[in-house]
C-alpha cells in the first residue's frame, strides 16, 4: 500500500505539471462537448481527435484522450436530462427519469445529481483501478497465446451477450468485424488477403476509419434529414442544488452504481453502455417505489450515471494491465498509445511507471475539473445545441475527413470510412448493432495470431485451450454465456434486456 | 413475411458465400496447421450459419416496409459528396475541396443564403486547416499553387 501511495505521489508530480493539466483540461472540455452533441459519441470523438495527439508526448496524449472519454460520459447526461436526447449511448437510461425530472422543474437537481454521482463514481473507480491494475499485470505475466485467445474470444461473446437485441445478430456483427479484420497481410505467412491490389490495404482497414465510419458518418447519414430541432430545457444556476430528500435518495444508488459499473467495466464488452442498463434495472428492483421509475425517480438518474462513469475507469484495467482492449473505445486508445511507441500490457507499469501513474493521477484531477466544468457551465454547453443542425453536420463531416485522413495521410482510409458509414447506416435501419463490428475488426488479427501460435506451441493439439487452467476457465465462462442465452431463448421472457424500456413513460417496466 | 432480420440475415449469408469464394486462392492449411485462408473461411462459415439463424428466427422482427427511408435521399447526397471529397482531396488540396464541399452542402442542399454559406464554408475550411495543419502539425494535402 505504501508503495502504491508513493507511486501515486510520483504520478501527481507528473499530472500537476502545467502542460499535462492543460491537456487534461482540453480533453475534458472537448469530451463534454462530444458528449453533449448527439451522434458524436466518445468513440467518434476520440477517433477524430487521435491525429491531433500525434505531436504530443505519450503522457499528454493519453491524458487528453482519457479526458475526452470520461468528459463525454459527463456531457452525455446533459442532453439526456434537458432534451431527452442521449448525447451518447450510455446516457440512454438517464433520458427516462432525467427528462421526467426536468419536466417537473427539477432539471437542475437532476444535472447536479448526475454530475456529483459521476464525480464520486469516477474518483472511486480510479482508486480501484490504481489498486487492481498492478496485481493484475503481475498475474497477466502468466498469460501465453492460449490464454489471450480465450480472453479475446470471451470478450466478443460477452459483448454479443450484453448488447441490446438478439445474441445471434450481435454475434453475426462481431464475426463480420472479424472478417473485416482479415483484410491485409497475414502476419504469419505474409500472404495478402482480400486486398485486390490496393497496397494501402496491406496493413488492414485500421480502427479509426471503421469507427468514424460506423459511428460518425452513419449518424450523420441517419440524422441529417431531420428538420425540427428538439426543445431545450434550460435550468437556472440557483436550481442546481438538490433537496435533502433527493440527496438521501441518491446516496445508495451512487454507491451501487460505482461498484457495479467498475466490475462491468473490467469485463470485456461495451462496458459503459451495459453498466448503465444493468444499474437502472438493479435500482428499480431494489426500490421501495418502483412505480416512480419512468416518472422522475432520482435513483434512475444517480445509478446509471454513476455506473457509466465508473465503467470508464474499469475498462482501463484490462487495457493497461493486459494490453487487451475491453471495448471499441479502449481499443482506439490502445492504438493511440502504440502510435507513441508505448505497448500497454503487463510490463507497462514496470517499464513506464511515470506514464501509468501520471495517467492515474490525471484521472483524479480530470474528475475534479469535470465537476467544476459541468455544474456552473451547463448553460454554455447546452448552447452548442442551439447551432442549427444544418450547419453542425457539415462540420462533423469535415472533422471525420480530417480525423481519418490524418492517421496515415491516405485517401483510401477516407474511402473506407465512407463505405463503413453507408454500411453502418443500412445496419442501423435494419436494427443491427454496430459496436461488435468495431471490436471484432480490432481483435481479429490478435485472435488469429493467438490461435495459430497456440497450435504451433501444441503441435496442432486443440486440447491446449482446455488443459491450461486460465484458458480453460475463460472458455468455460464463454460457453456458459452461450448456453445461458440458448436457455433464455428457449424459456422466452427470461432475457433481462427486454424488460428495460426505452419508451418515454416506462410502461413496459 | 419480409422482415428487417431476414433481409439483414440474407445479406450476411451472401457476403459469407462471397468470402468463401474469394478465399479459394488462399492456402487453407490443415486443421492442425492453419494457413492464411483458414481463419477467413472459418469465419465466413460461421457468418453463414449466423445469417441463416437470423433469417430463421427473424419472422417476428419489424417488417422491412415499416422502415422509414425519409432521409435516404439526403444520405445519398452526403455519400456522393463524400466520394467527391475522396476524389478531390489530393488533387485540389484540403482547403479547396472542403470549401467547395461545404458550400455545396450548406448553400444548395440546406438552402442557406449564398453569402452565409460562403462565409461558413470559407471559415471552416481555412480555419480547420490552420488549426490542424499549422497549429497541430497534422499534414493535410495542398492543391494547386500550394493552396
Amino acid at each position: 500500500m505504501a508503495e502504491t501511495l508513493q507511486s501515486l505521489a510520483r504520478g501527481f508530480s507528473v499530472a500537476l505539471q502545467p502542460a499535462v493539466l492543460l491537456y487534461a483540461f482540453v480533453g475534458c472540455v472537448v469530451g463534454t462537448l462530444v458528449g453533449v452533441l448527439p451522434g458524436v459519441g466518445p468513440l467518434a470523438g476520440i477517433s477524430l481527435l487521435l491525429p491531433a495527439t500525434f505531436g504530443l508526448t505519450a503522457t499528454n496524449a493519453i491524458v487528453m484522450l482519457a479526458g475526452i472519454y470520461y468528459g463525454a460520459m459527463y456531457g452525455g447526461s446533459t442532453t439526456s436530462i434537458l432534451m431527452r436526447i442521449p448525447g451518447e449511448a450510455a446516457s440512454v437510461m438517464t433520458c427516462i427519469d432525467g427528462y421526467a425530472m426536468a419536466r417537473k422543474g427539477r432539471a437542475g437537481a437532476a444535472l447536479a445529481i448526475a454530475a456529483i454521482g459521476s464525480f464520486i463514481a469516477g474518483t472511486g473507480s480510479v482508486m480501484a483501478l490504481m489498486l487492481l491494475a498492478p496485481p493484475l499485470a503481475n498475474f497477466a505475466l502468466r498469460f501465453g497465446p492460449p490464454e489471450y485467445f480465450a480472453l479475446l474470444l470471451l470478450g466478443l461473446l460477452v459483448l454479443a451477450y450484453m448488447s441490446g437485441g438478439s445474441m445471434v445478430k450481435s454475434l453475426a456483427m462481431a464475426v463480420l468485424g472479424l472478417l473485416l479484420g482479415m483484410i491485409g497481410i497475414d502476419q504469419m505467412s505474409g500472404f495478402f488477403r482480400f486486398s485486390y491490389g490496393v497496397v494501402e490495404l496491406g496493413d488492414g482497414l485500421g480502427v479509426v476509419p471503421i469507427a468514424v465510419g460506423l459511428f460518425g458518418i452513419a449518424e450523420v447519414l441517419a440524422t441529417a434529414g431531420q428538420e425540427v430541432p428538439p426543445k431545450v430545457l434550460k435550468p437556472k444556476l440557483r436550481e442546481l442544488l438538490p433537496s435533502r430528500q433527493e440527496w438521501r435518495e441518491s446516496v445508495m444508488p451512487i454507491g451501487r452504481g460505482t461498484v457495479l459499473g467498475f466490475l462491468i467495466g473490467i469485463i470485456p464488452g461495451s462496458a459503459h453502455i451495459i453498466s448503465s442498463f444493468v444499474s437502472y434495472a438493479v435500482e428499480r428492483r431494489l426500490s421501495r417505489h418502483p412505480e416512480e421509475f419512468g416518472h422522475g425517480a432520482v435513483a434512475g438518474v444517480a445509478g446509471p450515471e454513476s455506473a457509466n462513469n465508473s465503467a470508464t475507469s474499469g475498462a482501463f484495467v484490462p487495457m493497461l494491465a493486459l494490453g487487451v482492449p475491453s471495448g471499441p473505445i479502449p481499443a482506439v486508445m490502445l492504438a493511440a498509445l502504440m502510435v507513441h511507441g508505448v505497448s500497454p500490457g503487463p510490463l507497462l507499469i514496470k517499464q513506464q511507471p511515470e506514464l501509468f501513474w501520471g495517467f492515474i493521477a490525471s484521472m483524479y484531477v480530470g474528475n475534479l475539473m469535470l465537476l467544476a466544468l459541468n455544474l456552473p457551465m451547463v448553460g454554455i454547453f447546452v448552447n452548442v445545441l442551439r447551432v442549427p443542425y444544418s450547419l453542425l453536420y457539415p462540420s462533423i463531416i469535415m472533422f471525420c475527413v480530417v480525423g481519418v485522413y490524418a492517421v496515415n495521410g491516405s485517401v483510401v482510409d477516407v474511402w473506407i470510412a465512407l463505405i463503413m458509414g453507408a454500411l453502418g447506416y443500412i445496419l442501423r435501419k435494419l436494427g443491427f448493432e454496430t459496436a461488435p463490428i468495431v471490436l471484432g475488426a480490432i481483435l481479429a488479427p490478435m485472435i488469429e495470431l493467438a490461435l495459430r501460435q497456440s497450435l504451433a506451441m501444441s503441435d496442432g493439439q486443440y486440447a491446449i485451450f482446455v488443459s491450461r487452467p486460465i484458458a480453460g476457465t475463460l472458455l468455460a465462462v464463454g460457453a456458459a454465456l452461450v448456453l445461458l442465452n440458448l436457455v433464455s431463448w428457449m424459456v422466452r421472457g427470461f432475457d433481462w434486456r427486454k424488460r428495460i424500456p426505452l419508451d418515454e413513460h416506462g410502461e413496459n417496466l | 413475411m419480409l422482415t428487417t432480420d431476414r433481409v439483414g440475415g440474407s445479406a450476411l449469408c451472401l457476403l459469407a458465400l462471397f468470402v468463401i469464394w474469394e478465399s479459394r486462392t488462399l492456402p487453407l492449411g490443415t486443421w492442425r496447421n492453419p494457413g492464411p485462408g483458414y481463419f477467413p473461411v472459418l469465419l465466413a462459415a460461421l457468418l453463414l450459419i449466423l445469417g441463416a439463424l437470423a433469417c430463421m428466427m427473424g419472422g417476428g422482427a419489424a417488417p422491412v416496409t415499416g422502415v422509414g427511408w425519409g432521409e435516404a435521399g439526403h444520405a445519398l447526397v452526403i455519400l456522393g459528396l463524400g466520394a467527391f471529397i475522396c476524389l478531390a482531396l489530393e488533387r485540389l488540396g484540403y482547403r479547396l475541396t472542403m470549401l467547395s464541399a461545404l458550400l455545396f452542402l450548406v448553400w444548395l442542399v440546406e438552402k442557406k443564403s449564398l453569402l452565409a454559406a460562403a462565409a461558413f464554408a470559407f471559415g471552416l475550411a481555412f480555419g480547420s486547416f490552420y488549426l490542424f495543419d499549422t497549429l497541430l502539425r497534422v499534414s493535410l494535402p495542398r492543391g494547386p499553387f500550394g493552396i
